[in-house]
């Protein structure tokens, strides 16, 4: 199979990296390209053919060269999750194209042509990007195709109806006559896209459903893919930074006497908020930057530590927060039992991709040029707009791929002081974080405080209240995801829990941390709500003296089915109920988030001393359509390793208004030697595709709490779990 | 000036001589399939080969290398075993973000490389140096036994 990627850099910015749009005849979009810069320019270039281009180019999606080639414009990120492959799948299928052929690139900046369809901006996030752009792409791909065989048919003076296409070729049934796509492409870019293009029966589909090979992963193993760290454009410096380690601190003072004296150091920038080095290497920007003495001004923030931040917010959860919903009478139905309540707290968490925060910048008087890795292409065009006051047609983006994202890529943070430091700087600049700056000043994903009460009535939930207290990622992000006191991120999978309850209340309550700032973190809102809801649907099973299966099961069955089918499957398949030695438990937790619907089922064993040695993780899986099986259950195993990490490890402390962790060592991350055997099974589905990138960090750390409590009879109520507590040396 | 055999390539490269190979590598020479992620040796990012052994490069000064053979992630497939690494990542598909990759397959060749057949615990000790953000390590371990099975062949 000869599958390629178009190399992002130095082919696809050398010769048409700016798309220019304009209309074309019949309401089409006709796409052209423009090259600012020399391959040559690049170093770590390797050339090779000119990437076609059009003559069919029939939407924003879709490029068809003479030559029959077929090219995919991505309006996604990839960052892992396999979504190049999956948006290609999805065009191909309809198009009938060879997929052994196509290629894929990035799209330029363009909310209006590349939005996300269900946030209206360009954004990868949410586990959206197949479900969001299922219908779009499907249709784009059934529109170019039928287009493709009318222009056959009139070449053939036949009734289109009469041809059919597969494998980028458009064939007449009664005579057996061929014609390839590249031969009709300049044909096929003169007629009208049809008005209502016929989708594909799925019961016909070739690609989707089939575990095919990513297109990105072949130059992933040799070296050769390029993230935006990568980039090596001509005259290129290298930077890193300092800001302020208490956050919102400002520089008062830089003594840089010894840092010039080392070689390869060539300028200090001193901003307000942050300090940089700029040298001919990194090593010379990162020892420079070590060898300066900076006085920080600290501001406001000097006293913010953990425990004041704790103590606020549980404050703040005494109050009433605005009803996200309402069924039944909770008020009555909480009265006349006998409630039982808990908490719940989660930690501020730093993302830590594996590529650390970095951005290349070209400054010039007429133009910028960015590359980077983003999830929001556009959002970054417009930043450096604001910033240098150039218009946007001026700012080329040229997204690469991502060394991980998990939302920190959502912000556009290290790209804004990128660039703030190229407007001091002559020519063009590589800034890359350290690790201990990428973890000390992040957007975290916040605190969160959960209080949940509830009564029993013949073993099953009567009474619901759920008051989840926390920051508003959507108010600073997303505005209009915050209305009414709701942030509809932080209710999520609150307000839809999958349970029949006759009468219940969800609030939520914004409460903002001092000082630290807040981000989407892969898992989002359920991650928080899902932990909470599930914990505390295991200590009420316990309290009915009920099976933890059985007792979701019997709550299940009439109101979320899908999720009832997933979880009979995962217990089955976990064995649950078969006898483990001491000291090992199993736990489950479900959960329906992002539309897909997940059960899974954690066995771990807790030594005497509280170590936690997870053995296995099984999860059964109702996603609907599963576009690229293969794909999905990565991102299931990855997920649950990445909710795993968090749930044993992950915390972000501040004291003195400074974050504690600074690099791998202290900021923990699961490693191969503790990893758990995981099994994932798909459940076949027709429903419409759900999402699933994130599910798996949602799902692990309910399931290995659970297990915990299983295991040894401790509820632990706050993440990462405490060994402390677990060695019985703390209570919980 | 420093001489460097990079992928049976001499490289001479005027930098300090405590420089880290990684930077070496990827901001001089130009190799950028070498990784940064944390620069104290925690992640595994940039594992590249001293004479067939998985070293960390940011934390190898490049005044310690002298003639010793520096093979990259770039290179590391024209070797039999590096070869099968490769393919057995591929036919597994383990890659997802693939940002650590370069590392990892550096890591497993080496392992592969001196233990031709390796059961769970050398895997762990082999592979425990490098991180997975995306969480590949299931599939990890699963590449390295099928890369191994294919050696045996």
């Amino acid at each position: 199979m000869t599958v390629h990627i178009t190399p992002k850099l130095p082919k696809a910015l050398s010769r048409r990296t700016v798309l220019q749009t304009g209309a074309a005849a019949g309401g089409g979009l006709l796409l052209g390209f423009q090259s600012p810069f020399a391959a040559a320019s690049i170093p770590n270039a390797t050339d090779g053919a000119p990437a076609p281009v059009g003559p069919f180019a029939p939407d924003a999606f879709i490029r068809i060269d003479r030559a029959g080639h077929v090219t995919f414009i991505m309006p996604q990120a990839e960052m892992g999750q396999g979504v190049y492959t999956a948006h290609a799948m999805i065009i191909a299928e309809e198009l009938d194209a060879a997929f052994e052929t196509v290629s894929v690139e990035a799209s330029p900046p363009s909310d209006a042509l590349y939005g996300n369809p269900v946030f209206g901006i360009q954004a990868t996030g949410n586990s959206n990007s197949v479900r969001a752009f299922w219908t779009k792409l499907r249709q784009a791909g059934a529109s170019a195709r039928a287009m493709l065989v009318q222009a056959a048919a009139a070449q053939w003076k036949v009734d289109p109806a009469g041809c059919t296409a597969s494998n980028s070729e458009v064939l007449h049934t009664a005579s057996g006559r061929k014609l390839a796509y590249g031969a009709l492409a300049d044909a096929a870019a003169k007629l009208t896209p049809p008005a209502k293009p016929v989708l594909k029966n799925p019961k016909d589909f070739k690609l989707i459903g089939k575990p095919l090979k990513r297109l990105d992963t072949p130059d992933k193993v040799n070296g050769k893919a390029l993230y935006g760290i990568d980039m090596l454009p001509a005259g290129v410096k290298f930077a890193t930074l300092a800001a302020s380690p208490v956050f919102g601190g400002k520089v008062a003072h830089v003594d840089d006497s010894a840092a010039k004296t080392i070689p390869g150091v060539r300028q200090i920038v001193v901003l307000d908020d942050l300090v940089a080095v700029v040298g001919d290497h990194m090593w010379a920007a990162k020892t420079g930057l070590s060898a300066l003495a900076i006085t920080w001004d600290e501001g406001a923030n000097a006293h913010v530590d953990s425990a004041q931040v704790w103590k606020d917010i549980k404050a703040a959860s005494e109050h009433e927060g605005a009803i996200a919903k309402a069924v039944g009478d909770a008020k009555k139905a909480l009265q006349e039992g006998d409630p039982f309540e808990a908490h719940y707290e989660l930690p501020f968490l730093s993302h830590a991709p594996m590529e650390p925060i970095n951005c290349t910048v070209s400054l010039r008087a007429d133009g910028c040029d960015i590359w980077v890795g983003t999830q929001v292409a556009a959002r970054t065009q417009a930043a450096v707009a604001k910033l240098t006051g150039l218009p946007l047609a001026k700012i080329t983006v040229h997204n690469q791929l991502l060394g991980g994202g998990f939302g920190r890529r959502l912000d556009v943070d290290g790209i804004e002081k990128s660039v703030r430091i190229a407007q001091k700087v002559d020519g063009p600049i590589k800034v890359v974080w350290t690790r201990e700056e990428d973890i000390q000043h992040d957007f975290y994903r916040p605190v969160y405080y959960d209080r949940i009460t509830a009564t029993l009535k013949d073993g099953r939930i009567d009474g619901w209240k759920h008051r989840i207290t926390g920051s508003s990622v959507m108010a600073r992000w997303f505005p209009l995801g915050f209305s009414h006191g709701i942030d509809g991120d932080g209710v999520d999978s609150a307000v839809d829990e999958p349970y029949e309850i006759p009468n219940m209340r969800v609030e939520f309550l914004r409460h903002e941390p001092p000082a630290v700032p807040t981000g989407f973190w892969r898992g989002v809102g359920p991650n928080n709500n899902v932990f909470a809801i599930e914990s505390f649907i295991d200590e009420l099973a316990k309290k009915a003296g009920k099976d933890p299966v059985d007792f979701r099961l019997a709550m299940l069955a009439k109101k979320t089915p899908r999720l009832a089918s997933a979880l009979k499957l995962a217990a089955r398949k976990a064995g649950w109920g078969n006898p483990l030695s001491p000291r090992r438990g199993r736990g489950v937790a479900v959960q329906v988030s992002f539309a897909s619907f997940i059960a899974t089922i954690a066995e771990v064993e807790v030594d005497h001393d509280g170590n936690i040695r997870v053995h296995r993780i099984t999860s059964a899986v109702d996603t609907g359509i599963a576009v690229n099986p293969d794909s999905i259950v990565a991102q299931l195993q990855g997920g649950l390793i990445f909710g795993t990490t968090a749930a044993l490890y992950g915390e972000i402390i501040i004291d003195k208004g400074r974050v504690q962790q600074s690099n791998f060592n202290n900021y923990r991350m699961l490693r191969i030697d503790e990893a758990p055997e995981i099994n994932v099974h798909l459940i076949k589905s027709g429903e419409a595709p759900g999402g699933i990138g994130e599910t798996g960090t949602t799902a692990a750390p309910p399931a290995l709490r659970n297990a915990i409590f299983a295991a040894t009879g401790i509820p632990l109520r706050r993440l990462p779990f405490d060994r402390e507590v677990l060695a019985g040396r703390k209570r919980v | 000036m420093t001489s460097l055999r990079i992928n049976g390539q001499i490289h001479e490269v005027d930098v300090p001589g405590d420089m880290p190979l990684l930077w070496v590598l990827r901001d001089v020479v130009g190799l950028t399939g070498t990784k940064f992620g944390c620069g104290i040796a925690q992640c595994g990012a940039c594992t590249v080969h001293i004479d067939g052994k998985a070293v960390r490069s940011c934390f190898l000064p490049v005044g310690e290398i002298g003639n010793r053979a520096i093979t990259t992630i770039e290179a590391v497939g024209e070797t039999p075993t590096g070869a099968k690494v490769q393919k057995a990542w591929l036919d597994l598909e383990v890659v997802q973000c693939g940002y650590c990759q370069s590392g990892q397959i550096m890591s497993a060749v080496a392992l592969l490389a001196a233990t031709p057949n390796p059961d769970d615990s050398d895997i762990d000790a082999a592979m425990a140096g490098n991180i997975c953000r995306c969480g590949t390590y299931v599939r990890i371990r699963a590449a390295i036994k099928k890369a191994a099975g294919a050696q045996q062949a």
